[in-house]
């Protein structure tokens, strides 16, 4: 047996602990225990290290680090848990346990010491240098933090910034910095682990930010099914012309062609307008109203082909809803932290996105649609099974989103 | 959309913090692990001996298990954190104590990284076969891991290292997983009963879910009132017991169970479950409470609690499709009844009975018995 497991338990004999491991064999501690020499030592030890501990590790700890660069500063705030600051360098005066705002404040400057000594931040490959304001406190999931303001001048510009985290790595191998470094507006997130304790962010060039809004448009019209159903429901019957109460193939290819162009293109101007209109905080409308809408919009467009009220206009529906949808757009683009500085290229980029995304839906629908248009299968089928199945997809949107209920 | 969505709400979930404003310099702002308590009190002054004497390996060792310790007591993560602290510069050596890397494969365990955990034990076995604790955690990990057959190869390399009941037992806490579970129960039993005072507690629980699993609700109740008579209940019993007793459908138990343990995130999930089952007002407010824990777990890459999570995202949030992801993602790692449990219930919440196959043809396979996942099996079957 390990001769440390012995000196171990010499230490810690304390029965009532090693009592308490899990773990899948632990018994295996407890029947040697009983060995008749001595009594409980390899029990302990084996207990404890044995105890396949059901895996209960949730919070950990953690500190976030909120920074924002601007021309030769960095300003921000570092949210360090008290809990990890008192077992770092002692905040209970007292010993009680109970940290009062008193017994904090008192070691602020011991706070701010401790703290801006393991943080550097480089900006333009010179280091910058690093001040501490006045602390205040925060509350976050698994305690209360000291809140500390932080200013960093860099004579080389902030351009590229790196950062070199080094808080609790030596008492905690667990802990992580979270950061949150933004440049104007674009956001990169940063996890500090004793494996990578150093990273660098570089301000996102106006290419940069143009792809990934674009990429964030494609991803967001090919997954937002509202969307591409409410498109496919008014593109359905474009080869189609309704005659004698029935929908018929269209004669040649253009008149479909025509009516999806007038669709997109009505359906892509109103959602342009809305969104930019909302993004730039011009017009918002709660969200919930908004999606409700949308559902709507579906249902209806799919009514439509079922029994067709508004034939030749459907561009006016595309319009008229496409408005709503637009709203839907924006609600999503807030969640990207739209960059200040690159407003405009951000916009029109998503927007670009958001257009490549359905015109490579409509690329695809297109000439499968004008192929089958004369066929049982597509009249059928496809325009009327497939318009009852929006309507019940979309209804059951619609109850979801305008009452808050859980759905079919 | 979901998917940004979410990620949105997770970022301020996380990183969403409230403002607090202390009315005075006497105003308390913060709870510490306290001071008089014995436990705190006892890691502190380890601690400060061990670094005295940082050369000194016995030190570093029982300070290290100590924080292990406390962190299953306690379901408080960040002793594991310290625990890997005062072993990194022990396994910086070029030679790294194999005592130590045990010790750091134990805390890979608590941190289910298993893949690790795996690697550091058997570099251990293969400079020390005889280390009989490497091969009592290979055990534990591989059992863990759903991998019974390493598991029983572990187990059988104790007998000649130990008292041979050790072996004897590693054996039986595999058998109550592979289609013995009355001969393991039987035998544990017996152990329980001649058990020493100080050792009977962890074996009581085992034989409380035993029993539960085997459906005899009544003796798994005994079992579990008798663990809670043996001493302060730690954060693992307590958790096992509120999941026998939410399975009982008594929330009321549960609440009165759980009722100060918010700080500790499964036993927060269980309190809130009876919560919401009994339509205590109380629930909203854990629920919320859970869901940004969740997010701040997830913030920072920690994966370790996606079983817990996909039941809050299953029971509390009835969003099946999401528990059912994050159950699957699951069961790559974990494989205890448990994991296989709430992989069927979401895949049958969420509809796509397909998606448990996996796990089905693991049960099967297995010869797992369980009472809770009977029905359950068979239901998706059929479906």
């Amino acid at each position: 047996m390990p001769a440390f497991l012995d000196r171990l338990l010499s230490a810690l004999r304390t029965p009532r602990a090693d009592g308490s491991g899990f773990g899948p064999i632990p018994d295996a501690a407890r029947r040697t225990a009983t060995t008749p020499a001595r009594p409980g030592w390899l029990a302990g030890c084996v207990l404890l290290l044995l105890l396949a501990a059901p895996a209960q590790a949730h919070k950990a700890s953690d500190s976030y680090l909120m920074l924002a660069a601007h021309g030769e500063q960095v300003t921000g705030h570092w949210d360090i848990a008290l809990r990890d600051l008192d077992e770092a360098i002692g905040l209970d005066a007292d010993q009680d346990g109970q940290l009062t705002w008193g017994e904090v404040k008192a070691r602020h400057g011991a706070i701010a010491a401790y703290a801006l000594t393991r943080l550097g931040i480089e900006g333009g490959g010179r280091p910058c240098r690093l001040d501490g304001g006045q602390q205040t406190l925060e509350r976050h999931t698994d305690g209360v933090y000291t809140s500390l303001p932080l200013t960093a001048t860099c004579p080389a510009g902030t351009a590229s910034l790196r950062l070199d985290y080094r808080l609790l790595f030596d008492l905690d191998r667990l802990h992580r910095g979270l950061a949150r470094v933004s440049h104007d507006g674009s956001t990169e997130s940063l996890v500090f682990s004793p494996e990578q304790p150093r990273q660098s962010v570089t301000e996102r060039g106006s290419w940069q930010t143009a792809v990934e809004f674009a990429r964030q448009g494609v991803i967001h019209i090919w997954t937002g099914y509202d969307h591409i159903l409410f498109l496919l429901s008014l593109l359905l019957p474009a080869v189609l012309v309704w005659r004698d109460g029935g929908w018929q193939a269209s004669a040649g290819w253009r008149p479909g062609v025509a009516d999806t162009a007038r669709v997109v293109t009505s359906f892509t101007l109103a959602h342009s307008i809305t969104l930019s209109l909302a993004a730039l905080g011009v017009v918002s409308l709660e969200s919930r109203w908004v999606e409700s809408t949308i559902a709507a919009s579906v249902v209806l467009a799919a009514i439509n082909n079922l029994y067709p009220v508004i034939r030749g206009r459907r561009w006016a529906v595309a319009f008229g809803f496409g408005l709503i949808h637009g709203f839907g757009f924006a609600s999503v683009l807030a969640e990207l932290a739209l960059p200040r500085a690159q407003l405009v290229t951000a916009l029109v980029s998503f927007n670009l996105g958001v257009e490549l995304g359905q015109l490579a839906i409509v690329a695809a629908f297109l000439p499968l649609a004008y192929a089958l248009r004369g066929s049982w299968l597509y009249r059928r089928l496809t325009v009327s099974a497939g318009s009852i199945a929006i309507i019940v997809l979309a209804g059951n949107w619609f109850v979801q989103r305008a009452f808050n209920l859980p759905g079919l | 959309m979901k998917r940004l969505l979410l990620a949105g709400a997770l970022l301020a979930g996380a990183l969403h913090a409230a403002p607090v404003v202390p009315a005075s310099d006497a105003s308390v702002v913060e709870t510490l692990p306290a001071r008089a308590d014995p436990l705190a009190r006892e890691l502190k002054a380890l601690r400060a001996q061990a670094q005295a004497q940082p050369q000194r390996l016995d030190l570093a060792l029982s300070l290290a298990r100590r924080y292990v310790d406390s962190t299953r007591r306690l379901a408080d993560p960040r002793y594991l954190g310290y625990a890997e602290s005062v072993l990194a510069p022990w396994l910086a050596q070029p030679q790294a104590p194999l005592d130590a890397r045990v010790m750091q494969a134990i805390i890979l365990q608590s941190t289910h990284r298993f893949d690790a955990a795996i690697a550091e034990l058997q570099h251990v076995l293969a400079r020390n076969s005889a280390h009989a604790q490497a091969w009592l955690t290979l055990a534990s990990v591989h059992q863990v891991r759903g991998e019974f057959e390493p598991a029983r190869a572990a187990c059988r390399h104790l007998a000649p290292l130990l008292d041979p009941g050790v072996a004897g037992e590693c054996l039986a806490g595999i058998a109550a997983q592979t289609g013995q579970g009355d001969a393991a129960y039987r035998l544990l039993a017996l152990r329980q009963a001649e058990a020493p005072d100080w050792s009977r507690g962890w074996l009581t629980v085992q034989l409380a879910e035993l029993a539960q699993r085997l459906g005899r609700p009544a003796e798994a109740r005994r079992w579990f009132e008798r663990a809670m008579e043996n001493g302060p209940p730690d954060s693992y019993l307590k958790a096992a017991y509120a999941d026998f007793l939410l399975d009982q459908h008594d929330a009321a138990a549960v609440i009165a169970l759980l009722a100060g343990d918010t700080r500790a995130d499964p036993l927060l999930l269980r309190l809130a479950e009876a919560e919401a089952a009994s339509g205590a007002p109380a629930a909203a407010e854990h629920i919320a409470a859970l869901n940004a824990r969740f997010a701040a777990a997830r913030e920072r890459g920690d994966v370790t609690h996606r079983r817990e999570e996909a039941r809050f995202r299953l029971r509390l949030k009835h969003n099946a499709p999401a528990a059912l992801q994050l159950a699957l993602d699951n069961w790559q790692v974990q494989r205890e009844p448990a994991d296989a449990r709430i992989v069927l219930e979401a895949a049958l919440a969420a509809r796509q009975p397909q998606r448990a196959g996996p796990v089905l043809d693991w049960l099967r396979a297995t010869r797992l018995e369980d009472i809770a996942l009977r029905p359950l099996a068979a239901q998706l079957t059929r479906s």
